[in-house]
């Protein structure tokens, strides 16, 4: 009798369930589309601001129009800086995502752990030993850096039982390191500081049509490899064992993952130099409305991570008017408090 | 009062390191002189040429050299003690980035040689008073600490990335030399002020705080019932050590992980428990000097400032640190 009652209960918990589960579900969609006309008007708002400023109609007109006035000025300068900014957010925030779940932890982020640092110190062997210009070379070697880099610091950080401290103190050590390492490239070959003292801040303001294309199969192949991730990666927040209950392979994950960072975090570092905490902010601040379904999370950080990035470019480009603040400078101060408010928090959240 | 003879002539044997390599640094350069004849010009020896040369112009750069390695290792050693953590030093809580930030918008401003040593010295005092408030959350604790001192240097190495792009491309390049930490140039003007500075404060720390620091290693509750008043003397010491780093910045600019690093050496040299703090400077200073040393020699033409070496060496350190003290699982 109670086995009757207790299974129909259960069943009448599940018929509960299920309309509940659809209506988050709804609610999610219609959340990821909100996100995606967020992430559509800050793609306007950067193409229209700057020296001479530009209203929606006319970004519109620029964008489709041959003949209008601001054509040359969208085409020519404005665009290839907001798709930068675009392609470097999306790689960024699912970098950040995918570190996070890989390593469990919150504190994870691939400017922190200096993967980007990474990057950049393979540039900077690149320019001063190979004698390399262009960003066909760059990228090569910003690829190699940041994969040799995500190894190391998982390897230091303690491999599974790193704790939020120990990577974030490996990614300390290896930034101060690679820090050290990019300035002594830079005053031993004064032709590349003019150049690499501002790339080395992150800064979209030299993008070019060319780079954006350059970097783009990058950054999709490292999207693609990321969003196939998700149901993996869920099976591996479970833990080592319930994982592999579930048929996962975690050795396996944990390399496709490594390769995914790499992609994007080497192309975005290639592209616009080193940008720190973007992947930090963004899984944290989507959580709370996806929860840690990676399902959903990564779509959501993939459109709300380059909102955040274009919103500090537009607002580096206001702020310091005439000139212009670094879009790294402005999310490493915005970033940083961000941060000190995840290590103050009682007891970090569990990814 | 216990002297351990291990701990002596550990402390003696890098004092005389650190002296022996100064002469020979003191030797090198475009007038190369003879260990022999520069420890006679330095004793008042020598033709006026050299006297000239090695006093005027090469002794306060090898002054810097040894001061900031002392000062540097003392405050790690003041700073890994009383956080209880060998990985709560100066340079990487981030008080070298603040004192850094601070001096660099003098630099940006056009400021003299006064002026950037007090710039830094406020911004090593206001970086180590932000950090210690942020870190407080009834009692501050150790990595808690170091964590906020993380979050610190990433919002202040952004903002000296700012600074650096808002100079002109001369300042710019000097202000990237400073930002490495370097020993170029130094004269008489900066090494007085480090002199004067290490020197009272090390004179105010060094008698007394051995003993009491010892004590509250084994714990804050032990500490007070043996009479020593733990909160007082951590802010004390945590001043005084903000300060010794600051003045070191201000001096050649932000030298990263000597202070990390020459307390963890001199400790395990001395196989002393407790602070060490004499062992480390001496220690410290070897280490600087030697650093600075390898920079001007090993690139042939090219000098690079010492602070690279000391940062990819210490960076290493870190490590190894880190894998070591996971394998005997203290962290």
């Amino acid at each position: 009798m109670s086995t009757l009652t207790s299974s129909a209960a259960a069943a009448a918990a599940r018929t509960d369930r299920r309309p509940a589960r659809a209506r988050k579900a709804v609610l999610r969609s219609a959340g990821l589309l909100g996100a995606a006309a967020v992430l559509v008007a800050v793609l306007v708002l950067s193409i229209g601001v700057g020296a001479k400023p530009l209203s929606p109609g006319e970004v519109w007109a620029g964008l489709v129009d041959e003949g209008a006035a601001t054509y040359s000025i969208v085409h020519e300068m404005r665009l290839p800086r907001t798709l930068l900014g675009l392609l470097a957010g999306v790689a960024l925030g699912l970098a950040g995502a995918v570190m996070q779940a890989v390593t469990r932890n919150p504190l994870a982020d691939p400017g922190l752990l200096g993967i980007n640092a990474g990057a950049s110190a393979a540039v900077a062997t690149g320019t001063l030993v190979f004698g390399v210009t262009s960003f066909a070379g760059y990228v090569w070697f910003a690829l190699i850096g940041a994969a040799v880099v995500s190894a190391l610091a998982y390897a230091v950080g303690g491999g599974r039982s790193a704790t939020p401290a120990r990577l974030a103190l490996a990614g300390a050590a290896l930034n101060a390191t690679l820090y050290s390492y990019v300035s002594a490239a830079m005053l031993l070959d004064s032709g590349s500081l003019e150049r690499m003292r501002f790339w080395t801040v992150g800064s979209l303001a030299d993008a070019q049509h060319t780079t954006v294309l350059r970097v783009l199969p990058f950054i999709a192949a490292g999207v693609v490899v990321a969003l196939l991730l998700a149901p993996p990666l869920n099976a591996l927040a479970l833990g080592e064992d319930s994982a592999q209950a579930l048929g996962a392979r975690p050795a396996r994950i944990r390399t496709a993952a490594i390769v995914a960072v790499t992609l994007l975090c080497g192309a975005a570092t290639a592209a616009c130099g080193p940008i720190v905490f973007v992947g930090l902010m963004m899984p944290h601040l989507v959580r709370p409305f996806t929860g840690p379904d990676m399902r959903w999370l990564l779509p959501y950080c993939a459109l709300l991570a380059p909102v955040l990035l274009l919103v500090a470019d537009v607002l580096g480009r206001v702020l310091a008017r005439p000139g212009e603040l670094q879009v790294g400078i402005v999310t490493a101060v915005l970033g940083g408090p961000f941060f000190l408010y995840l290590v103050r928090r009682a007891r970090m959240a569990r990814v | 009062m216990v002297v351990r003879p291990r701990a002596l002539v550990v402390g003696l044997g890098s004092a005389l390191l650190a002296l022996a390599l100064t002469v020979v640094a003191i030797g090198g350069g475009e007038f190369p002189m003879t260990p022999a004849q520069v420890v006679a010009a330095l004793t008042g020896g020598g033709t006026p040429a050299e006297r000239f040369i090695v006093v005027e112009l090469r002794l306060p750069r090898a002054i810097c050299a040894l001061l900031v390695g002392a000062a540097l290792a003392l405050a790690g050693a003041l700073f890994q003690s009383l956080v209880r953590n060998p990985l709560g030093s100066p340079d990487v809580l981030g008080i070298t980035q603040g004192a850094t930030a601070g001096a660099l918008v003098v630099v940006v401003a056009g400021g003299g040689t006064l002026a950037l040593s007090a710039g830094a010295l406020a911004g090593g005092l206001l970086t180590g008073a932000a950090i210690y408030l942020l870190a407080w959350k009834r009692g501050v604790h150790g990595f808690r600490l170091v964590l906020v001192g993380i979050g610190a240097t990433a919002i202040l190495t952004g903002v000296n990335g700012f600074l650096l792009t808002r100079a002109e491309l001369m300042e710019a390049a000097r202000a990237l030399l400073w930002l490495t930490g370097s020993l170029d140039g130094r004269g008489w003007e900066q090494a007085l002020p480090l002199l004067a500075g290490v020197g009272v404060l090390a004179a105010l720390v060094l008698p007394g705080s051995g003993r009491a620091l010892h004590v509250t290693e084994m714990g804050d509750d032990l500490a007070s019932g043996l009479g020593v008043r733990v909160e007082r003397l951590r802010m004390l010491l945590l001043g005084a050590a903000v300060l010794l780093t600051s003045f070191a910045a201000a001096a050649v600019g932000p030298v990263n992980f000597v202070a990390l690093t020459a307390p963890q050496l001199a400790r395990r040299l001395t196989r002393a428990p407790g602070p060490n703090l004499l062992a480390s400077m001496c220690v410290g200073a070897a280490l600087l000097v030697a650093a600075d040393l390898a920079a001007q020699r090993m690139f042939g033409e090219r000098q690079l400032p010492v602070g690279v070496i000391t940062g990819v060496i210490g960076g290493g350190y870190l490590v190894w640190l880190l894998v070591a003290e996971r394998r005997r699982g203290r962290i």
